[in-house]
Protein backbone atom coordinates (compact mmCIF):
# COMPACT_ATOMS: atom_id res chain seq x y z
CA UNK A 1 0.00 0.00 0.00
CA UNK A 2 0.82 3.69 -0.52
CA UNK A 3 -0.43 5.79 1.69
CA UNK A 4 -0.45 9.47 0.72
CA UNK A 5 -0.54 12.32 3.40
CA UNK A 6 -3.19 14.72 1.65
CA UNK A 7 -3.90 18.54 3.07
CA UNK A 8 -7.44 20.27 2.81
CA UNK A 9 -7.13 24.00 1.93
CA UNK A 10 -10.95 25.92 1.83
CA UNK A 11 -12.90 22.97 2.29
CA UNK A 12 -11.09 21.21 -0.92
CA UNK A 13 -8.19 18.86 -1.35
CA UNK A 14 -5.01 20.96 -2.09
CA UNK A 15 -3.61 21.06 -5.64
CA UNK A 16 -0.15 19.79 -4.30
CA UNK A 17 -1.52 17.12 -2.71
CA UNK A 18 -3.96 15.95 -5.52
CA UNK A 19 -0.03 16.06 -7.64
CA UNK A 20 1.12 14.06 -4.69
CA UNK A 21 -1.49 11.76 -5.43
CA UNK A 22 -1.16 12.11 -9.14
CA UNK A 23 2.48 10.90 -8.82
CA UNK A 24 1.39 8.17 -6.53
CA UNK A 25 -0.52 6.09 -9.56
CA UNK A 26 2.74 5.60 -11.26
CA UNK A 27 4.12 4.44 -7.71
CA UNK A 28 1.81 2.21 -7.49
CA UNK A 29 1.78 0.70 -11.35
CA UNK A 30 5.30 0.03 -10.52
CA UNK A 31 4.62 -1.53 -6.92
CA UNK A 32 1.19 -3.40 -7.84
CA UNK A 33 0.06 -1.98 -4.85
CA UNK A 34 -3.54 0.11 -4.12
CA UNK A 35 -3.16 3.97 -2.90
CA UNK A 36 -4.26 5.31 0.19
CA UNK A 37 -4.94 9.16 0.80
CA UNK A 38 -4.36 9.82 4.03
CA UNK A 39 -6.33 12.96 6.15
CA UNK A 40 -5.79 14.09 9.60
CA UNK A 41 -7.61 16.98 11.54
CA UNK A 42 -10.63 18.36 12.98
CA UNK A 43 -13.81 18.27 10.32
CA UNK A 44 -14.11 15.68 7.10
CA UNK A 45 -14.07 17.64 4.42
CA UNK A 46 -12.59 17.62 0.83
CA UNK A 47 -11.66 14.08 1.78
CA UNK A 48 -13.67 12.18 -0.98
CA UNK A 49 -12.13 14.41 -3.72
CA UNK A 50 -9.03 12.18 -3.45
CA UNK A 51 -10.66 9.25 -5.01
CA UNK A 52 -11.01 11.45 -8.33
CA UNK A 53 -6.81 10.96 -8.01
CA UNK A 54 -6.48 7.52 -7.88
CA UNK A 55 -7.23 6.74 -4.18
CA UNK A 56 -8.96 3.35 -3.21
CA UNK A 57 -8.59 3.13 0.18
CA UNK A 58 -9.14 7.28 2.09
CA UNK A 59 -8.34 7.27 5.69
CA UNK A 60 -9.61 9.86 8.22
CA UNK A 61 -8.84 10.34 11.35
CA UNK A 62 -10.76 13.77 12.15
CA UNK A 63 -10.23 14.63 15.97
CA UNK A 64 -10.88 17.53 17.95
CA UNK A 65 -7.05 16.30 19.33
CA UNK A 66 -6.00 17.09 15.28
CA UNK A 67 -7.45 20.34 15.37
CA UNK A 68 -4.03 22.14 15.67
CA UNK A 69 -1.08 21.00 14.05
CA UNK A 70 1.42 19.15 15.73
CA UNK A 71 4.46 18.08 14.15
CA UNK A 72 5.00 14.51 16.46
CA UNK A 73 0.59 13.64 17.03
CA UNK A 74 0.49 13.74 13.04
CA UNK A 75 3.61 11.62 12.73
CA UNK A 76 2.81 9.41 15.09
CA UNK A 77 -0.55 8.84 13.57
CA UNK A 78 1.06 7.86 10.49
CA UNK A 79 3.65 6.09 11.62
CA UNK A 80 1.36 3.60 13.02
CA UNK A 81 -0.90 3.16 9.99
CA UNK A 82 2.24 2.73 8.03
CA UNK A 83 3.35 -0.01 10.48
CA UNK A 84 -0.28 -1.60 10.45
CA UNK A 85 -0.85 -1.44 6.54
CA UNK A 86 2.93 -2.55 5.98
CA UNK A 87 2.97 0.74 4.02
CA UNK A 88 5.91 0.49 1.23
CA UNK A 89 5.32 4.43 0.40
CA UNK A 90 4.69 7.17 2.49
CA UNK A 91 4.55 10.70 0.66
CA UNK A 92 2.79 13.82 0.98
CA UNK A 93 3.18 17.14 -1.10
CA UNK A 94 6.41 19.22 -0.11
CA UNK A 95 4.76 21.95 1.60
CA UNK A 96 5.27 23.22 5.39
CA UNK A 97 3.12 20.38 6.66
CA UNK A 98 4.84 17.73 4.09
CA UNK A 99 8.26 18.52 4.87
CA UNK A 100 8.01 18.78 8.65
CA UNK A 101 6.36 15.52 9.40
CA UNK A 102 7.58 12.94 6.46
CA UNK A 103 11.14 13.12 7.62
CA UNK A 104 9.74 12.16 11.16
CA UNK A 105 8.11 9.03 9.67
CA UNK A 106 10.88 8.08 7.35
CA UNK A 107 13.46 8.26 10.80
CA UNK A 108 11.04 5.75 12.67
CA UNK A 109 10.28 3.62 9.83
CA UNK A 110 14.46 3.58 9.27
CA UNK A 111 12.79 4.41 5.31
CA UNK A 112 15.04 6.09 2.67
CA UNK A 113 13.60 9.63 3.00
CA UNK A 114 13.93 11.70 -0.58
CA UNK A 115 12.29 15.37 -0.46
CA UNK A 116 11.25 17.75 -3.39
CA UNK A 117 11.30 15.10 -5.99
CA UNK A 118 10.11 16.05 -9.46
CA UNK A 119 10.17 13.25 -11.23
CA UNK A 120 9.25 9.71 -10.89
CA UNK A 121 10.59 7.08 -13.16
CA UNK A 122 8.63 3.68 -13.26
CA UNK A 123 9.78 0.22 -13.05
CA UNK A 124 8.30 -3.20 -12.67
CA UNK A 125 8.39 -4.44 -9.49
CA UNK A 126 10.80 -1.09 -8.00
CA UNK A 127 10.78 2.64 -8.92
CA UNK A 128 13.17 5.39 -8.82
CA UNK A 129 12.74 9.53 -8.45
CA UNK A 130 14.96 12.21 -9.25
CA UNK A 131 15.67 14.75 -7.08
CA UNK A 132 17.54 18.25 -7.48
CA UNK A 133 20.33 18.95 -4.89
CA UNK A 134 22.34 21.81 -4.57
CA UNK A 135 18.92 23.91 -5.03
CA UNK A 136 18.78 22.46 -8.92
CA UNK A 137 22.32 22.95 -10.06
CA UNK A 138 22.23 18.66 -10.67
CA UNK A 139 19.74 16.23 -10.32
CA UNK A 140 20.21 13.07 -8.01
CA UNK A 141 18.45 9.62 -9.08
CA UNK A 142 17.71 7.38 -5.96
CA UNK A 143 16.58 3.75 -5.40
CA UNK A 144 15.43 2.40 -2.27
CA UNK A 145 16.39 -0.97 -1.94
CA UNK A 146 13.79 -3.05 0.31
CA UNK A 147 13.44 0.24 2.78
CA UNK A 148 10.42 2.08 2.87
CA UNK A 149 9.77 5.11 0.38
CA UNK A 150 9.41 8.39 2.24
CA UNK A 151 8.72 11.01 -0.57
CA UNK A 152 7.60 14.38 -0.98
CA UNK A 153 6.57 16.05 -4.02
CA UNK A 154 7.40 19.11 -5.12
CA UNK A 155 4.13 21.21 -5.75
CA UNK A 156 3.54 22.32 -9.51
CA UNK A 157 5.72 19.91 -11.22
CA UNK A 158 3.71 16.81 -11.47
CA UNK A 159 0.75 17.21 -13.46
CA UNK A 160 -2.82 16.32 -12.33
CA UNK A 161 -4.18 12.77 -13.51
CA UNK A 162 -8.22 12.05 -13.17
CA UNK A 163 -8.15 8.54 -12.26
CA UNK A 164 -11.71 8.05 -11.06
CA UNK A 165 -11.87 5.55 -8.33
CA UNK A 166 -14.71 4.71 -5.92
CA UNK A 167 -12.79 4.46 -2.63
CA UNK A 168 -13.89 3.08 0.87
CA UNK A 169 -14.03 5.29 3.54
CA UNK A 170 -12.28 4.19 6.88
CA UNK A 171 -11.98 5.69 10.03
CA UNK A 172 -8.77 5.95 12.08
CA UNK A 173 -9.01 6.11 16.00
CA UNK A 174 -8.03 9.30 17.26
CA UNK A 175 -4.75 10.04 19.05
CA UNK A 176 -4.42 10.85 22.55
CA UNK A 177 -3.73 14.22 23.26
CA UNK A 178 -0.24 13.28 24.35
CA UNK A 179 1.51 16.16 22.20
CA UNK A 180 5.38 17.35 22.44
CA UNK A 181 4.82 20.41 20.15
CA UNK A 182 1.75 22.02 18.99
CA UNK A 183 0.87 25.20 16.89
CA UNK A 184 -1.33 27.42 18.51
CA UNK A 185 -1.69 30.07 16.61
CA UNK A 186 -1.31 31.27 12.51
CA UNK A 187 0.08 34.45 12.15
CA UNK A 188 -1.35 35.13 8.94
CA UNK A 189 0.22 37.03 5.89
CA UNK A 190 -2.25 40.41 5.34
CA UNK A 191 -2.61 38.94 1.74
CA UNK A 192 -4.21 36.38 0.49
CA UNK A 193 -1.93 35.36 -2.51
CA UNK A 194 -0.20 32.18 -2.35
CA UNK A 195 3.34 30.89 -1.33
CA UNK A 196 6.02 31.59 -3.89
CA UNK A 197 6.52 27.74 -4.05
CA UNK A 198 2.80 27.38 -5.06
CA UNK A 199 2.66 30.27 -7.37
CA UNK A 200 2.25 29.87 -11.12
CA UNK A 201 3.53 33.82 -12.24
CA UNK A 202 6.15 35.07 -10.25
CA UNK A 203 7.71 38.48 -10.80
CA UNK A 204 10.85 38.96 -9.04
CA UNK A 205 13.13 41.92 -8.44
CA UNK A 206 17.02 42.57 -8.15
CA UNK A 207 19.74 45.26 -7.25
CA UNK A 208 18.57 46.82 -10.47
CA UNK A 209 15.33 47.59 -8.23
CA UNK A 210 17.14 50.39 -6.76
CA UNK A 211 14.65 50.70 -3.49
CA UNK A 212 12.29 48.92 -1.71
CA UNK A 213 9.58 51.40 -2.52
CA UNK A 214 10.34 50.77 -6.53
CA UNK A 215 8.55 46.83 -5.79
CA UNK A 216 5.32 48.62 -6.08
CA UNK A 217 5.70 48.57 -9.90
CA UNK A 218 6.22 44.98 -9.68
CA UNK A 219 3.19 44.79 -7.25
CA UNK A 220 1.11 46.06 -10.06
CA UNK A 221 2.29 43.91 -12.42
CA UNK A 222 1.60 40.69 -10.36
CA UNK A 223 -1.55 42.09 -10.14
CA UNK A 224 -2.47 42.50 -13.45
CA UNK A 225 -0.87 38.81 -14.06
CA UNK A 226 -2.67 37.22 -10.69
CA UNK A 227 1.39 36.60 -9.92
CA UNK A 228 3.02 37.06 -6.59
CA UNK A 229 6.47 39.17 -6.36
CA UNK A 230 9.48 37.82 -4.83
CA UNK A 231 13.45 39.07 -4.85
CA UNK A 232 17.05 38.02 -5.38
CA UNK A 233 19.08 37.74 -2.14
CA UNK A 234 20.73 40.89 -3.06
CA UNK A 235 17.35 42.49 -2.64
CA UNK A 236 16.54 41.25 0.71
CA UNK A 237 20.32 41.72 1.90
CA UNK A 238 20.10 45.76 0.79
CA UNK A 239 18.37 46.67 3.94
CA UNK A 240 15.21 47.66 1.69
CA UNK A 241 12.74 46.03 4.25
CA UNK A 242 11.93 42.91 2.22
CA UNK A 243 11.06 39.82 4.21
CA UNK A 244 13.19 36.64 3.66
CA UNK A 245 9.80 35.19 2.40
CA UNK A 246 10.49 36.82 -0.63
CA UNK A 247 13.82 35.58 -1.57
CA UNK A 248 14.16 32.93 -4.08
CA UNK A 249 17.19 30.90 -4.80
CA UNK A 250 20.07 28.64 -2.91
CA UNK A 251 19.65 30.14 0.23
CA UNK A 252 16.16 31.15 -0.38
CA UNK A 253 12.91 29.91 -1.89
CA UNK A 254 13.86 27.05 -5.33
CA UNK A 255 10.51 27.99 -7.50
CA UNK A 256 9.12 25.94 -10.82
CA UNK A 257 6.33 28.99 -11.79
CA UNK A 258 5.00 28.56 -15.06
CA UNK A 259 6.33 31.93 -15.77
CA UNK A 260 9.48 34.05 -13.84
CA UNK A 261 9.63 37.39 -15.13
CA UNK A 262 13.42 38.68 -13.85
CA UNK A 263 13.20 42.45 -13.09
CA UNK A 264 16.82 43.81 -13.02
CA UNK A 265 18.66 40.65 -11.96
CA UNK A 266 21.72 39.67 -13.16
CA UNK A 267 21.66 36.03 -12.89
CA UNK A 268 24.14 35.38 -10.08
CA UNK A 269 24.34 31.55 -9.56
CA UNK A 270 22.96 30.94 -6.52
CA UNK A 271 19.90 33.31 -7.64
CA UNK A 272 19.93 30.74 -11.11
CA UNK A 273 19.85 27.61 -8.88
CA UNK A 274 16.60 28.74 -7.85
CA UNK A 275 14.58 29.48 -10.46
CA UNK A 276 15.90 27.92 -13.53
CA UNK A 277 13.74 25.62 -13.30
CA UNK A 278 10.79 27.47 -14.07
CA UNK A 279 8.83 26.86 -17.28
CA UNK A 280 9.34 30.23 -18.85
CA UNK A 281 11.89 32.99 -17.98
CA UNK A 282 11.60 36.38 -19.19
CA UNK A 283 14.69 38.38 -18.00
CA UNK A 284 14.54 42.45 -18.32
CA UNK A 285 17.65 43.91 -17.33
CA UNK A 286 19.63 47.25 -18.62
CA UNK A 287 23.04 44.97 -19.17
CA UNK A 288 23.15 42.92 -22.59
CA UNK A 289 25.73 41.24 -21.05
CA UNK A 290 23.78 39.85 -17.92
CA UNK A 291 23.86 36.15 -17.26
CA UNK A 292 20.13 35.90 -17.08
CA UNK A 293 19.73 36.12 -20.31
CA UNK A 294 21.80 33.09 -21.10
CA UNK A 295 18.71 30.75 -19.65
CA UNK A 296 16.19 33.64 -20.26
CA UNK A 297 13.39 32.44 -22.69
CA UNK A 298 12.84 36.11 -23.99
CA UNK A 299 14.81 38.71 -22.86
CA UNK A 300 14.44 42.41 -22.67
CA UNK A 301 17.28 44.57 -22.90
CA UNK A 302 16.03 48.21 -21.25
CA UNK A 303 15.43 49.98 -18.08
CA UNK A 304 12.71 47.87 -16.20
CA UNK A 305 11.02 51.32 -14.78
CA UNK A 306 9.89 51.87 -18.10
CA UNK A 307 9.59 48.35 -19.70
CA UNK A 308 8.08 47.01 -16.37
CA UNK A 309 4.93 49.64 -16.40
CA UNK A 310 4.49 48.81 -19.78
CA UNK A 311 3.72 45.21 -19.39
CA UNK A 312 1.88 46.02 -16.65
CA UNK A 313 -0.45 48.01 -19.36
CA UNK A 314 -0.40 45.68 -21.97
CA UNK A 315 -1.74 42.81 -19.41
CA UNK A 316 -4.20 44.88 -17.99
CA UNK A 317 -5.27 45.72 -21.41
CA UNK A 318 -5.49 41.84 -22.30
CA UNK A 319 -7.18 41.21 -19.18
CA UNK A 320 -4.61 38.78 -18.15
CA UNK A 321 -5.94 38.71 -14.69
CA UNK A 322 -6.76 34.87 -13.78
CA UNK A 323 -3.70 32.80 -14.93
CA UNK B 1 21.01 25.08 30.15
CA UNK B 2 22.66 22.60 27.82
CA UNK B 3 22.58 23.41 24.12
CA UNK B 4 23.62 21.30 20.74
CA UNK B 5 24.87 22.93 17.79
CA UNK B 6 25.00 20.76 14.73
CA UNK B 7 26.55 21.55 12.18
CA UNK B 8 27.31 20.45 8.43
CA UNK B 9 29.90 21.49 6.17
CA UNK B 10 29.35 22.35 2.32
CA UNK B 11 30.44 23.61 -0.78
CA UNK B 12 30.32 27.55 -0.85
CA UNK B 13 26.86 28.32 -2.71
CA UNK B 14 29.32 30.27 -5.28
CA UNK B 15 30.38 26.62 -6.33
CA UNK B 16 30.05 25.27 -9.70
CA UNK B 17 28.50 21.85 -9.89
CA UNK B 18 31.21 19.54 -12.03
CA UNK B 19 30.33 15.38 -11.75
CA UNK B 20 32.61 13.00 -12.45
CA UNK B 21 32.92 11.50 -15.49
CA UNK B 22 30.82 7.84 -14.58
CA UNK B 23 28.16 10.61 -13.53
CA UNK B 24 28.02 8.96 -10.01
CA UNK B 25 29.50 11.59 -8.02
CA UNK B 26 30.08 15.02 -7.55
CA UNK B 27 33.86 16.30 -8.68
CA UNK B 28 34.79 18.40 -5.05
CA UNK B 29 38.33 18.54 -6.62
CA UNK B 30 38.29 22.69 -6.89
CA UNK B 31 35.65 23.41 -3.90
CA UNK B 32 35.80 25.77 -1.14
CA UNK B 33 34.03 24.31 2.02
CA UNK B 34 32.03 26.51 4.49
CA UNK B 35 29.80 25.89 7.08
CA UNK B 36 26.29 25.43 5.70
CA UNK B 37 24.11 29.26 5.85
CA UNK B 38 21.49 28.07 7.57
CA UNK B 39 23.62 26.89 10.59
CA UNK B 40 25.43 30.45 10.62
CA UNK B 41 21.57 31.38 12.09
CA UNK B 42 21.80 28.13 14.66
CA UNK B 43 24.78 29.18 16.05
CA UNK B 44 24.07 32.48 16.72
CA UNK B 45 21.13 31.89 18.09
CA UNK B 46 22.98 29.67 21.10
CA UNK B 47 25.76 32.14 21.12
CA UNK B 48 22.76 34.88 22.52
CA UNK B 49 21.49 32.30 24.97
CA UNK B 50 24.94 31.66 26.25
CA UNK B 51 25.14 35.45 26.82
CA UNK B 52 21.61 35.91 27.83
CA UNK B 53 21.04 32.93 29.75
CA UNK B 54 24.34 31.29 30.56
CA UNK B 55 24.03 28.13 28.34
CA UNK B 56 27.00 25.93 27.58
CA UNK B 57 27.05 25.64 24.10
CA UNK B 58 28.43 22.55 22.50
CA UNK B 59 28.95 22.20 18.85
CA UNK B 60 28.82 18.68 16.86
CA UNK B 61 29.45 17.58 13.06
CA UNK B 62 29.34 14.17 11.47
CA UNK B 63 32.29 13.77 8.48
CA UNK B 64 36.06 13.08 8.12
CA UNK B 65 38.79 14.95 9.17
CA UNK B 66 37.95 18.09 6.87
CA UNK B 67 34.81 18.93 9.82
CA UNK B 68 37.23 19.79 12.38
CA UNK B 69 37.19 23.07 10.29
CA UNK B 70 33.77 24.09 11.15
CA UNK B 71 34.18 22.84 14.88
CA UNK B 72 36.96 25.31 14.95
CA UNK B 73 35.05 28.38 13.52
CA UNK B 74 32.05 27.55 16.16
CA UNK B 75 34.76 27.74 18.77
CA UNK B 76 36.21 30.73 17.39
CA UNK B 77 32.53 32.14 17.57
CA UNK B 78 32.55 31.32 21.42
CA UNK B 79 31.29 27.49 21.63
CA UNK B 80 31.83 26.22 25.16
CA UNK B 81 32.81 22.57 23.01
CA UNK B 82 33.59 20.34 20.15
CA UNK B 83 32.34 16.96 19.48
CA UNK B 84 33.21 15.40 16.26
CA UNK B 85 32.04 11.87 14.70
CA UNK B 86 34.59 10.94 12.98
CA UNK B 87 33.79 8.74 9.97
CA UNK B 88 35.95 7.66 7.13
CA UNK B 89 34.72 9.39 4.36
CA UNK B 90 32.23 12.28 3.93
CA UNK B 91 29.18 11.15 5.00
CA UNK B 92 25.71 12.25 3.30
CA UNK B 93 23.32 10.16 3.53
CA UNK B 94 20.49 11.69 6.15
CA UNK B 95 18.86 9.40 8.24
CA UNK B 96 22.09 7.70 8.77
CA UNK B 97 24.09 10.92 9.94
CA UNK B 98 20.84 11.47 12.13
CA UNK B 99 21.31 8.03 13.59
CA UNK B 100 24.96 8.88 14.26
CA UNK B 101 23.89 12.27 15.96
CA UNK B 102 21.20 10.74 18.34
CA UNK B 103 23.15 8.42 19.14
CA UNK B 104 26.07 10.82 20.11
CA UNK B 105 24.26 13.02 22.31
CA UNK B 106 21.27 10.63 23.17
CA UNK B 107 23.17 10.69 26.92
CA UNK B 108 24.39 13.98 27.12
CA UNK B 109 21.05 16.44 28.53
CA UNK B 110 21.11 18.87 25.68
CA UNK B 111 18.15 21.09 26.26
CA UNK B 112 17.76 22.65 22.74
CA UNK B 113 19.33 21.12 19.56
CA UNK B 114 19.53 23.12 16.70
CA UNK B 115 20.03 22.55 13.21
CA UNK B 116 20.09 24.35 10.30
CA UNK B 117 16.89 23.99 8.48
CA UNK B 118 18.39 22.11 5.72
CA UNK B 119 22.00 21.68 4.74
CA UNK B 120 22.90 23.65 1.67
CA UNK B 121 23.88 20.94 -0.95
CA UNK B 122 21.96 18.23 -0.04
CA UNK B 123 19.14 20.11 0.33
CA UNK B 124 17.29 17.31 2.35
CA UNK B 125 15.68 19.51 5.49
CA UNK B 126 15.54 16.10 7.17
CA UNK B 127 18.07 15.47 9.52
CA UNK B 128 17.07 18.10 12.34
CA UNK B 129 13.30 16.32 12.67
CA UNK B 130 15.08 12.91 12.13
CA UNK B 131 17.31 13.35 15.63
CA UNK B 132 14.11 14.95 16.75
CA UNK B 133 11.99 11.74 15.94
CA UNK B 134 14.99 9.27 17.14
CA UNK B 135 15.50 11.20 20.46
CA UNK B 136 11.51 10.97 20.74
CA UNK B 137 11.40 15.23 21.09
CA UNK B 138 9.26 17.87 20.09
CA UNK B 139 10.69 19.84 17.24
CA UNK B 140 9.78 23.56 15.40
CA UNK B 141 11.11 23.59 11.86
CA UNK B 142 12.52 26.70 9.81
CA UNK B 143 12.17 29.08 12.75
CA UNK B 144 12.69 32.57 12.67
CA UNK B 145 11.78 33.76 15.99
CA UNK B 146 12.21 31.72 19.36
CA UNK B 147 10.99 32.50 22.65
CA UNK B 148 12.34 30.03 25.87
CA UNK B 149 10.22 30.08 28.98
CA UNK B 150 10.28 27.70 31.84
CA UNK B 151 11.05 24.02 30.10
CA UNK B 152 9.14 25.68 26.92
CA UNK B 153 9.64 27.23 23.65
CA UNK B 154 7.48 29.35 21.75
CA UNK B 155 8.87 29.43 17.77
CA UNK B 156 7.48 31.25 15.05
CA UNK B 157 7.88 28.95 12.22
CA UNK B 158 7.39 29.69 8.20
CA UNK B 159 4.44 28.17 6.35
CA UNK B 160 3.10 29.08 2.84
CA UNK B 161 0.52 31.08 4.22
CA UNK B 162 2.49 33.20 7.20
CA UNK B 163 4.15 32.26 10.57
CA UNK B 164 2.90 29.42 12.50
CA UNK B 165 3.23 29.76 16.51
CA UNK B 166 4.56 26.67 17.77
CA UNK B 167 4.27 25.74 21.32
CA UNK B 168 6.34 22.61 23.15
CA UNK B 169 8.53 20.92 26.26
CA UNK B 170 11.97 21.43 26.15
CA UNK B 171 14.20 19.12 24.84
CA UNK B 172 13.26 19.70 21.80
CA UNK B 173 14.95 20.06 18.31
CA UNK B 174 14.85 23.97 16.70
CA UNK B 175 15.85 24.31 12.55
CA UNK B 176 16.83 28.04 11.83
CA UNK B 177 15.93 29.98 8.93
CA UNK B 178 17.31 32.89 8.08
CA UNK B 179 15.73 36.25 9.77
CA UNK B 180 16.17 34.22 13.08
CA UNK B 181 19.31 36.78 13.85
CA UNK B 182 22.42 38.48 11.87
CA UNK B 183 25.02 35.70 12.38
CA UNK B 184 28.52 37.34 13.83
CA UNK B 185 31.95 37.13 12.08
CA UNK B 186 34.68 35.21 14.42
CA UNK B 187 36.79 38.19 15.96
CA UNK B 188 40.52 37.58 16.34
CA UNK B 189 40.71 36.93 19.97
CA UNK B 190 37.93 34.30 19.17
CA UNK B 191 40.26 32.42 16.53
CA UNK B 192 43.51 32.43 18.85
CA UNK B 193 41.44 31.22 22.09
CA UNK B 194 40.08 28.03 19.41
CA UNK B 195 43.47 26.93 18.50
CA UNK B 196 43.81 26.11 22.09
CA UNK B 197 40.72 24.20 22.48
CA UNK B 198 40.61 20.45 21.85
CA UNK B 199 37.84 18.75 19.31
CA UNK B 200 36.36 15.71 21.07
CA UNK B 201 36.45 12.89 18.83
CA UNK B 202 33.18 10.35 19.14
CA UNK B 203 34.51 7.07 17.33
CA UNK B 204 31.60 5.27 15.78
CA UNK B 205 30.85 2.05 17.48
CA UNK B 206 28.31 1.07 14.59
CA UNK B 207 28.49 1.98 11.12
CA UNK B 208 25.63 1.97 9.34
CA UNK B 209 24.64 1.00 5.31
CA UNK B 210 22.80 4.33 3.17
CA UNK B 211 19.18 4.66 3.14
CA UNK B 212 18.97 5.62 -0.18
CA UNK B 213 20.95 4.11 -3.09
CA UNK B 214 22.16 7.19 -5.51
CA UNK B 215 22.07 5.69 -8.78
CA UNK B 216 22.94 8.70 -10.82
CA UNK B 217 23.69 12.12 -10.49
CA UNK B 218 23.31 14.61 -14.25
CA UNK B 219 23.31 18.26 -14.92
CA UNK B 220 19.68 19.46 -15.43
CA UNK B 221 18.85 19.61 -19.18
CA UNK B 222 20.19 22.55 -20.71
CA UNK B 223 17.36 25.47 -21.53
CA UNK B 224 16.22 26.28 -24.52
CA UNK B 225 17.81 28.47 -26.65
CA UNK B 226 15.68 32.41 -26.08
CA UNK B 227 15.37 35.31 -28.11
CA UNK B 228 15.96 39.28 -27.39
CA UNK B 229 12.67 41.37 -28.04
CA UNK B 230 13.07 44.51 -29.76
CA UNK B 231 11.63 47.67 -30.40
CA UNK B 232 10.28 50.52 -27.77
CA UNK B 233 9.19 49.52 -24.26
CA UNK B 234 5.67 49.42 -25.21
CA UNK B 235 6.06 47.29 -28.45
CA UNK B 236 8.42 44.67 -26.32
CA UNK B 237 5.35 44.50 -23.78
CA UNK B 238 3.11 43.34 -27.06
CA UNK B 239 5.68 40.89 -28.58
CA UNK B 240 6.39 39.42 -25.45
CA UNK B 241 2.41 39.07 -24.66
CA UNK B 242 1.70 37.85 -28.12
CA UNK B 243 4.76 35.18 -27.87
CA UNK B 244 3.36 34.13 -24.27
CA UNK B 245 -0.16 33.73 -25.68
CA UNK B 246 0.37 31.72 -29.03
CA UNK B 247 4.05 30.03 -28.13
CA UNK B 248 4.00 29.25 -24.41
CA UNK B 249 0.23 29.68 -24.07
CA UNK B 250 -0.10 30.80 -20.62
CA UNK B 251 -2.56 33.33 -20.69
Amino acid sequence: MILVLCEVKDRHLKKASAESLSAAQSVAASLQVPIAAVFLGAEATGHEEAQNYGAQHIFTCFSPNLAAYSSDLYAQTLITLAQEKKAKVVMGAATALGKDVLPRVAARLQGGYANEIIEILPGSGSFQVVRPIYAGKALMTLGFGDRVAVLSTRPNLFSLQEKKETAQIETLAAPTQDFKAIVKELLAKSTNKPDLTEANVIISGGRGMKEGANFKILEELAEALGGVVGASRAAVDAGWGLPHSMQVGQTGKVVSPTLYIACGISGAIQHLAGMSSSKYIVAINKDSEAPIFKIASYGIVGDLFEVVPALTAAARALKLNGA
Amino acid sequence: MKILVALKQVPDTETKIKINSEGTALDLSDVKWVTSPYDEYAVEEAMRLKESQGATVSVIAVGDDRVRDVLRNALALGADEALHVSTSEKCEDPFVVATYLANAVRDRGFDLLFFGNKGSGGDHAAVGPMVAELLGIAQANVVVKLTLEQGRFIAERQVESGLEVVEGNLPAVITTQKGLNDPRYPNLKGIMAAKKKEITALPLTESLSPSLQTLKLTLPPPRAEGRQLSGTPQEQAQALFVALQNEAKIF
